[in-house]
C-alpha cells in the first residue's frame, strides 16, 4: 500500500515538479502514471523509493512514513521495492547470472538462496539459457527482462518502473508487458511511467495522469487520453 | 556478516584492483613514491636522532675543585652536587689522572707533556653527567657558585648550539614527514576518486537494491588496504637493500666520533613495519575519503 498526502516537491533549482499531490495505491494494482514530458511521472516515482523527499506532505510505503524514515533504514525500503529503468541499468562487467544475482548478494542471501532464487527468475523471464552472457550479447528487450529479473528477485511487493518499454521497439514492449501482467497477477503492485499509448489503451488498468505536477485524472481501467 | 559476504568483497576488491588496471597503477605508485620518500626520511631522522642522543649523552660537566679545597671540603662538595634533582651521576677524576688522559688524548706529541708529571698544574675534577642532557647548563650554572670550585666546564657555547641545531633539525624532519604523509593521501584519494567515478553506476545500483552504506563500502576499504599494502612493498624493498649495504660498509670503520648507524636488525624491521602501516592507512584513508560522497542517500 503506498499513500501520498498532499505533497509537493520543489527541486533546489526552483522547479516545482509535484503541486498538492494526493494518492492511494492498493497492493496488488497495476498502475500506469501517463502525461506529457516534464509533468513530474519520474518525481513522482522516485518519492515512493525516497530517491527524491517530499518538499512537504506525507508518504506511507507498507506503513512506513518515509518522512520520519532514517537515511540509515532506506536500504531497508529498497528492498521491499524493486526498480526497472528504460535504460536498464545493468552492470557491463558481469553477467546475466551475476547481475541478478547482485540484488541478492547485496542483502547478505546464502549462496544456496542465491543460486535458487536467480534461476527460477531467470526461467520466468525466459532467460535461463542465456545465463553467461553480459549485457552488450543481449537485444533491448532481453536486457530488459534481466533488468525486470533483478528487479523481482527477492519478491519485493512493490515494482516500480520508469518508461519500461522506453528504448524498445513495440513487439518487445509487449513481450515486456506481458512479463509485468504475470509479475502482477502474483500480487505484486506494478506501478509504471509511460509514453506507450497503446499499451495503455490495450491493457486497460489503473491511469493516474499528470500535468504540471498535479494529478488531472485517475480513473481505473481508463485510457491514455493524450495525442502520442 | 556472513562468510560468504567477506569472501563477496575480497574478490570484489581484488576483481576491481584488475579492471581499473591503470587507475591502481596510478595509485599503487603515489603510494610507492611517497612511501620512498617518507622510508628515506624516516630512516636519516631515526639515524640522526642517534648520533644526537650520542653527541647528547657525551655532554658532561668537568668541575675544577679549588687546590686549597682538603678531603673534607671535597666530600662535602660531592654531596652538594649530587643533591641537585638533574644529577644522574658523578665521578672523581684526580689531576694525575686528568694529565694522563691529556696526554693520551695527545697522541704522539703528549709525551711533551710529561714535564708537568713533577709539578701537574692540574686541578682535580668532578666529571658530573645529567640525566636529561638538556639540564647540563642548568646545572652547571647552580654548580659554579658552590665553594671550592675553581671552575665549570661544559663546552660553553658549543652547548647550547648543539641543542638547538639538534632541536630545529628534529622539528623540520617531523614536519616534511607530516607534509609528504598529506600529500600522499591527498594524491591517492583523488586517484580512487577517478576510478569510483567510473563505478558510480555500480554505487548508484547497489542503492537501488538496497545494499548498506557499509556494505558499499567494505569492497572499497578493501582496495584501499591492497592499494596501500602493493605500493609499500617496493619502497620496503629499497630501503631495506640501500641501508643493509651502507651499514655493511659503514660497520667496520666507525672511524668519525658519534657516526654510528642504527644496526640493520631491529631498526629495519621496524621501519618497514612502519612503512606498511602508513601505506595501508593513507590507502584506505584515500579510498574511504574518495566514496564518501557517493554515499549520500
Ligand atoms: N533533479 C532535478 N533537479 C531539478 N529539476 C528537476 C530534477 N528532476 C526533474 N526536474 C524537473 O522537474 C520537472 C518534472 O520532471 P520529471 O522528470 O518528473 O518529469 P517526467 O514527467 O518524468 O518527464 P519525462 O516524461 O520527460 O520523463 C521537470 O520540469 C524537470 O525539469
Ligand atoms: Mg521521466
Amino acid at each position: 500500500m503506498i499513500e501520498m498526502q498532499n505533497v509537493y516537491k520543489t527541486y533546489p533549482n526552483g522547479v516545482v515538479a509535484l503541486n498538492d499531490v494526493s494518492v492511494r495505491i492498493k497492493q496488488g494494482e497495476f498502475v500506469y502514471v501517463v502525461g506529457p514530458s516534464g509533468a513530474g511521472k519520474s518525481t513522482f516515482i522516485k518519492m515512493m523509493y525516497r530517491e527524491e523527499k517530499p518538499t512537504s506532505g506525507t508518504i506511507m510505503v507498507h506503513g512506513v512514513n518515509l518522512e520520519k524514515l532514517k537515511d540509515s533504514k532506506v536500504p531497508l525500503l529498497r528492498r521491499n521495492i524493486g526498480v526497472v529503468f528504460q535504460d536498464f541499468k545493468l552492470l557491463p562487467k558481469l553477467t546475466v547470472y551475476e547481475n541478478v544475482a547482485f540484488a541478492l548478494e547485496v542483502i547478505e542471501e546464502s549462496p544456496k538462496v542465491i543460486r535458487q532464487k536467480v534461476m527460477e527468475v531467470l526461467e520466468l523471464v525466459g532467460l535461463k539459457h542465456k545465463v553467461r552472457s553480459y549485457p552488450s550479447e543481449l537485444s533491448g528487450g532481453e536486457q530488459q527482462r534481466v533488468s525486470i529479473a533483478r528487479s523481482i528477485v527477492n519478491s519485493p511487493k512493490i515494482v516500480i518502473a520508469d518508461e519500461p518499454t522506453g528504448n524498445l521497439d513495440p513487439e518487445t514492449s509487449w513481450g515486456i508487458m506481458e512479463l509485468f501482467e504475470k509479475i502482477n497477477s502474483r500480487g505484486t503492485t506494478i506501478v509504471m511511467a509511460t509514453h506507450n499509448r497503446e499499451i495503455v489503451n490495450t491493457i486497460r488498468r489503473r491511469v493516474i495522469a499528470m500535468e504540471n505536477g498535479k494529478i488531472v485524472r485517475d480513473e481505473a481501467k481508463g485510457e491514455y487520453g493524450y495525442e502520442a | 556478516m556472513r562468510l560468504s559476504t567477506l569472501q563477496r568483497h575480497m574478490r570484489e576488491s581484488v576483481k576491481s584492483l584488475g579492471r581499473n588496471g591503470w587507475m591502481t597503477f596510478a595509485s599503487i605508485s603515489a603510494v610507492t613514491v611517497t612511501l620512498l620518500l617518507v622510508g628515506v626520511f624516516l630512516v636519516v631522522m631515526f639515524n640522526m636522532n642517534h648520533f644526537a642522543k650520542k653527541i647528547e649523552n657525551d655532554v658532561e660537566i668537568r668541575v675544577h675543585i679549588d687546590v686549597t679545597a682538603n678531603n673534607q671540603d671535597k666530600q662535602a662538595l660531592r654531596a652538594k652536587i649530587e643533591k641537585i634533582p638533574q644529577v644522574k651521576e658523578i665521578r672523581y677524576s684526580s689531576k694525575d689522572e686528568e694529565l694522563k688522559r691529556l696526554i693520551k688524548s695527545f697522541g704522539e706529541e703528549g709525551s711533551s707533556f710529561r714535564l708537568f708529571e713533577q709539578d701537574n698544574p692540574l686541578s682535580d675534577v668532578y666529571v658530573v653527567k645529567t640525566a636529561n642532557p638538556v639540564d647540563t647548563i642548568k646545572a652547571a650554572k647552580k654548580i659554579e657558585k658552590f665553594p671550592f670550585v675553581h671552575k665549570v666546564n661544559y663546552g660553553q657555547g658549543q652547548v647550547e648550539k648543539l641543542f638547538s641545531t639538534l632541536k630545529i633539525a628534529r622539528n623540520i624532519g617531523l614536519v616534511l614527514i607530516i607534509g609528504l604523509l598529506f600529500t600522499a593521501m591527498f594524491l591517492i584519494s583523488n586517484t580512487i576518486k577517478i576510478t569510483i567515478f567510473a563505478r558510480r553506476r555500480e554505487i548508484e545500483i547497489m542503492r537501488l537494491v538496497g545494499a548498506t552504506n557499509g556494505f558499499i563500502r567494505w569492497p572499497f576499504f578493501l582496495e584501499g588496504l591492497w592499494l596501500g599494502v602493493i605500493g609499500a612493498i617496493f619502497p620496503i624493498a629499497a630501503v631495506s637493500v640501500v641501508y643493509y649495504n651502507i651499514y655493511k660498509f659503514f660497520e667496520p670503520k666507525i672511524t668519525i666520533p658519534f657516526f654510528e648507524l642504527l644496526p640493520f636488525n631491529p631498526f629495519m624491521w621496524q621501519i618497514s613495519l612502519l612503512l606498511l602501516l602508513i601505506g595501508a592507512c593513507i590507502g584506505v584513508w584515500g579510498s574511504m575519503m574518495s566514496v564518501r560522497k557517493f554515499l549520500k542517500i
